[in-house]
């Protein structure tokens, strides 16, 4: 009765737990699987039997890097949205004001060469990442993707409230994905040295924004094309090629 | 969190570097290593196993035939037989090997080249171009959901 109210409050929310998908396994509790037509498009290019470099900005998975390995593709894994929570990226600007320090974090996370990477995985990043670094991760991701990789990113729809919950997405086939919420680990983010003991980041991550088609269309400006796929669960999936 | 030990009778007939021990330096042998101290330089072990425990800092580039992580592993593990990455692991680097197996839990930042040969012993994994600095420090990945300390499912070599 409990998980049906659950599903229920969700649902209402507007989450992604909607009617886009069904409940995969209530044993487990807090999975769910949905369709994605983002991924089935990507499924031609990772069933390719060439070679591709993959990455994964998502929490680690160990479904994904199956899958892609299994393919014969290469794969980095590279938790962005924990990393943006790291307490010791807070600066302060020259007006004093808390702001995070976009060059350490670009210094230090997705450092790859130039044209490095055939597919990005996005997820649902740009969502729950602070606001100043949504633009430079962008910018960043389009000068790892070689000229017509392409790059996978879902966006709320509409305004779920700062508690939607925060999903991983395990690739369960060609076109299925399966959703882990997810909540940053008290440890989340910290570095050894850190002195900070609390990081307040022990609760959920919390969605940032919602980004219209205007904004996500502006935020991949750079890219040669851009693909929306509406899902019926509030989600808008987006593909974008280089 | 209760954290898994290795049996004892499984580290019988390794070579132990206990939790008290640090070594900076290069650290070779012909016979199976658990760590569980902190060791920085780099480990080559060829033809033998590699066990990080639940305790263990290790910062070293590493070549063996296999390696189980349990703790924390900066740098890069060229394994001819397989990597595993148990739920408490906390890795960052480049894995290449034959065959690796993820559990729910773990934190992995870098790249997965599986090989369909026993990786040459001495080549390095590619790496990136820019160094990075010290990996983020904790636990990463975490849900909300009962994380399961049975492994995942082996990924084997592609065909």
């Amino acid at each position: 009765m409990a998980s049906v109210a659950n599903n229920l409050m969700k649902f209402f929310r507007g989450s992604s737990s909607g009617s886009g998908q069904s409940p995969s396994s209530h044993a487990t509790g807090h999975k769910l699987t949905r369709r994605s037509s983002g991924m089935g498009e990507l499924s031609r290019t990772l069933s390719s039997s060439e070679p591709l470099c993959v990455l994964d900005l998502g929490a680690t998975s160990p479904n994904n890097i199956r899958y892609f390995t299994e393919r014969g593709h290469k794969c980095y894994s590279e938790d962005v949205l924990l990393a943006s929570v790291d307490p010791s990226l807070v600066t302060k600007d020259d007006e004093g004001n808390q702001v995070l320090d976009e060059k350490r974090f670009l210094a230090e996370n997705l450092v790859y060469p130039a044209a490095h990477f055939d597919l990005v995985f996005c997820w649902n990043l740009a969502d729950y990442m602070d606001e100043s670094l949504v633009k430079p991760v962008v910018a960043r991701l389009w000068s790892v993707l070689k000229p017509g990789g392409m790059l996978l990113a879902f966006f709320h729809t509409k305004d779920a409230g700062a508690d939607a919950p925060c999903y991983r997405y395990h690739i369960v086939n060609q076109d299925a994905l399966e959703m882990q919420h997810i909540v940053a680990h008290p440890e989340a983010g910290r570095r050894p040295g850190s002195t900070a003991r609390e990081t307040g980041a022990k609760a959920n991550f919390r969605l940032q924004r919602v980004f219209n088609n205007r904004h996500i269309e502006n935020l991949f400006r750079d890219f040669a094309s851009i693909k929306f796929f509406l899902a019926r669960d509030n989600v808008r999936e987006v593909l974008v090629v280089r | 969190m209760e954290i898994p030990k290795t049996p004892d009778h499984a580290r019988g007939e390794m070579a132990n570097i206990g939790k008290s021990v640090v070594i900076k330096g290069e650290l070779s042998g012909s016979e199976d290593l658990y760590i569980d101290g902190q060791v920085e330089g780099s480990i080559e072990l060829k033809g033998n196993r590699l066990m990080v425990g639940p305790n263990g800092r290790v910062k070293a580039n590493v070549n063996a035939r296999s390696a189980s992580i349990q703790g924390k592993m900066e740098g890069n593990i060229r394994a001819s037989d397989r990597v595993d990455l148990k739920q408490t692991a906390v890795v960052t680097g480049d894995i290449a090997t034959q065959r690796i197996s993820i559990e729910d839990g773990a934190y992995f930042r870098g790249g997965v080249d599986i090989q369909k040969e026993a990786p040459l012993q001495g080549s390095k994994p590619e790496s990136k171009v820019e160094a990075k600095p010290a990996p983020a420090a904790a636990g990463a990945t975490s849900s909300s959901g009962p994380s399961t300390s049975a492994p995942s499912p082996a990924l084997e070599p592609r065909k």
